[in-house]
């Protein structure tokens, strides 16, 4: 497991790699290093539980972009059956860095939409590293409204270091797109449960982001802008990334308290890619109690639900 | 002769120059013409020799679009807090402090009603100066009062956007003003009353990415930069030079994301007449001819 780890990590993956050692000695030589492991196993445990009870906004900010996190597309194959992908925004193209469609979700069909990140160089550039050109939110909206018409709540997860800054983005029109995705989303008349599951990075991510509900991953990070641009606007200085995460309260944890988010959901000790399937199987249970809360609530009753909860935003005297 | 001696003839010049009272001339930064200030202030800004577009204060937009004397201001006493306490070279208190005292408006946007050659509007109008137009939970909720005040007053709704975006001090309480807002379009739209957005220089991420591109009608002044992505961060990202013109309303324009560009000196006009247009009292049925005109016609039709 090794492979991939944080320098935050490296202690606890030197004291793995030692239990490793151990363990292959104990069964050559004849001597027994049982209790020795039994040791270094409950201090490796201590050790994990005590770098991650206290993760720095910015170490966490990295652990919510750990290249073995579940993506969107790891959640819907582990929370759903019968997922049928469906694709392009009728207008101009696909907009790849954002999949969804039909799936079976606790039993009743559900749209699920989620922003797409790829594990490998070749998935990762396909995926043009979660960041959506202004089609992927088009096709969102039109997944949502199909939703809508054959009354199916509609799941969204959230991971996209932010909207695409690029010429054809701009050309087709990347603000227009996201501004209509939350009007549109604004009046659906079906439940929307929403899930940071990674990096909710801005308009990018909120443009798929005016859902009845809002979880967020404990490990996730949902901000106004990412670490990087904030520390080189305000500190001019690329090198200020642990104080402007700091910050931007970008935490679960913060956004909670700030009544900006409804729920947490907890993954397991030292996040969600040491044991994916779990994870999903917390989520699930997390998304399908929040759907029965609108089970019984009139289209009108949903709107106006989601309505109030935006209108409710914002602090000022 | 000594070298002190010789120092004193440029300072004289220099105490000449000062003789002339500072601000009489102002340069254009476009064509760097000077132009004498007070006739840059009649023409709201506008070059006379290249028609370049200065930016103007949100008071002086609202006088450029409101008739005179009919404004009243809303939401004046809506204040920004600082909810994460954020700090960063400075403390964003101080930073509000220092843009009130400088631009001596409360926020970075001034909010009311009034009428456009007699017809009732609601109108906002961004203010660049402040913190750089940049969008907190006071200009969110000031945007979206006014959308809901051309609700229940039945009245079109013009916001003139000009802003750096979302503001990063206040995290995502700002964000949150992008869902906030668009919704309020929304609703506006959904009861039939008109919407104009008029965009101006600039318009950038999260004020872009919102009620500024859901008007029903948006209007941009010329040569203004209107983009989700600032052009630094988009030669960044793809490490190239843009091209000139990039992301301008004539851009925009081409690429069909803006309706009109039109000139500050028509832009009051060219709204009254889009409001007609929208909004303006419908006669219907149109009147028939009246008869003796067309008795009259008639023979001289046959004559000819």
């Amino acid at each position: 497991m090794a492979v991939n780890y944080l320098d935050f990590e490296e202690p606890i993956v030197d004291l793995e790699a030692k239990i490793d050692e151990l363990r292959e000695l104990s069964g050559k030589d004849g001597v027994d290093f049982t209790s020795e492991i039994k040791k270094l196993h409950r201090k490796v445990n201590r050790l994990r539980k005590d770098t991650f009870s206290k993760l720095t906004p910015w170490q966490r900010t990295r652990l919510a972009r750990h290249q073995l996190r579940p993506y969107a597309l790891d959640y819907i194959n582990h929370m759903t059956t019968g997922f049928v992908e469906l694709h392009g925004d009728r207008l101009f193209g696909d907009g790849v860095s954002i999949v969804g469609g039909f799936a079976r979700f606790e039993g009743q069909s559900v749209m699920v939409i989620g922003q797409q990140k790829g594990r490998d160089l070749k998935e990762r550039s396909f995926r043009n590293f979660g960041m959506a050109h202004p089609e992927g939110y088009r096709k969102a909206v039109r997944l949502m409204k199909l939703a809508e018409k054959f009354n199916r709540p509609i799941i969204t997860l959230l991971d996209t270091p932010g909207a695409y800054p690029g010429v054809g983005a701009e050309e087709r029109g990347q603000s227009e797109a996201i501004a209509r995705s939350m009007m549109e989303m604004a009046v659906l008349r079906v439940p929307v449960i929403c899930v940071v599951i990674g990096e909710g990075g801005s308009g990018g991510a909120l443009a798929l982001g005016v859902g009845n509900r809002m979880l967020m991953m404990e490990n996730a990070v949902y901000s106004v802008i990412t670490p990087e641009g904030c520390a080189a606007i305000l500190w001019k200085s690329c090198d200020k990334l642990e104080e402007a995460s700091e910050a931007l309260r970008l935490t679960a944890r913060d956004l909670l308290g700030f009544g900006l988010i409804d729920e947490i959901v907890k993954e397991p000790l030292g996040g969600a890619h040491r044991d994916p399937v779990a994870t999903a199987s917390i989520l699930r249970r997390a998304i399908r109690r929040n759907l029965e809360h609108f089970r019984d609530l009139s289209p009108e009753a949903i709107v106006s639900h989601r309505e109030k909860k935006f209108r409710e935003m914002g602090v000022f005297a | 002769m000594s070298w002190f001696t010789k120092v004193k003839k440029p300072l004289e010049a220099i105490a000449l120059r000062k003789r002339i009272p500072e601000g009489v001339w102002r340069k254009c930064e476009s064509c760097k013409e000077i132009i004498y200030s007070i006739e840059l202030e009649r023409n709201f800004n506008v070059c006379s020799k290249c028609g370049h577009h200065h930016r103007i204060s949100a008071e002086s937009r609202i006088k450029l679009l409101i008739d005179e004397n009919t404004f009243k201001e809303e939401d004046e006493g809506l204040v920004p807090v600082d909810p994460l306490k954020f700090r960063d070279s400075r403390k964003y208190k101080d930073r509000i402090s220092d843009a009130q005292k400088k631009t001596g408006n409360k926020e970075a946007i001034i909010a009311g009603s009034g009428l456009i050659e007699n017809r009732p509007v609601e109108i906002a109008a961004f203010n660049f100066d402040f913190m750089g137009g940049s969008m907190g939970s006071v200009v969110g909720e000031k945007v979206t009062r006014t959308f809901e005040r051309a609700l229940s007053n039945k009245r079109p709704a013009i916001v003139v956007s000009c802003s750096g975006g979302a503001r990063m001090q206040e995290g995502l309480f700002s964000l949150m003003q992008m869902a906030k807002t668009a919704a309020a379009v929304g609703r506006l739209s959904k009861a039939g009353l008109p919407y104009i957005s008029v965009l101006v220089d600039p318009v950038t991420g999260g004020v872009t990415a919102s009620f500024a591109m859901l008007g029903d009608i948006i209007v941009a002044e010329p040569g203004a930069l209107i983009c989700f992505a600032g052009p630094r961060v988009i030669e960044q990202t793809i490490g190239k030079k843009l091209p000139e013109g990039f992301q301008r309303s004539e851009f925009l324009l081409q690429h069909g994301f803006v309706d009109i560009v039109v000139n500050r000196l028509e832009l009051k006009s060219t709204i009254a007449l889009l409001l007609d247009h929208m909004c303006g009292q419908i006669v219907c049925p149109l009147p028939e001819p009246e008869q003796d005109e067309e008795a009259e016609a008639g023979p001289e039709e046959q004559a000819l």
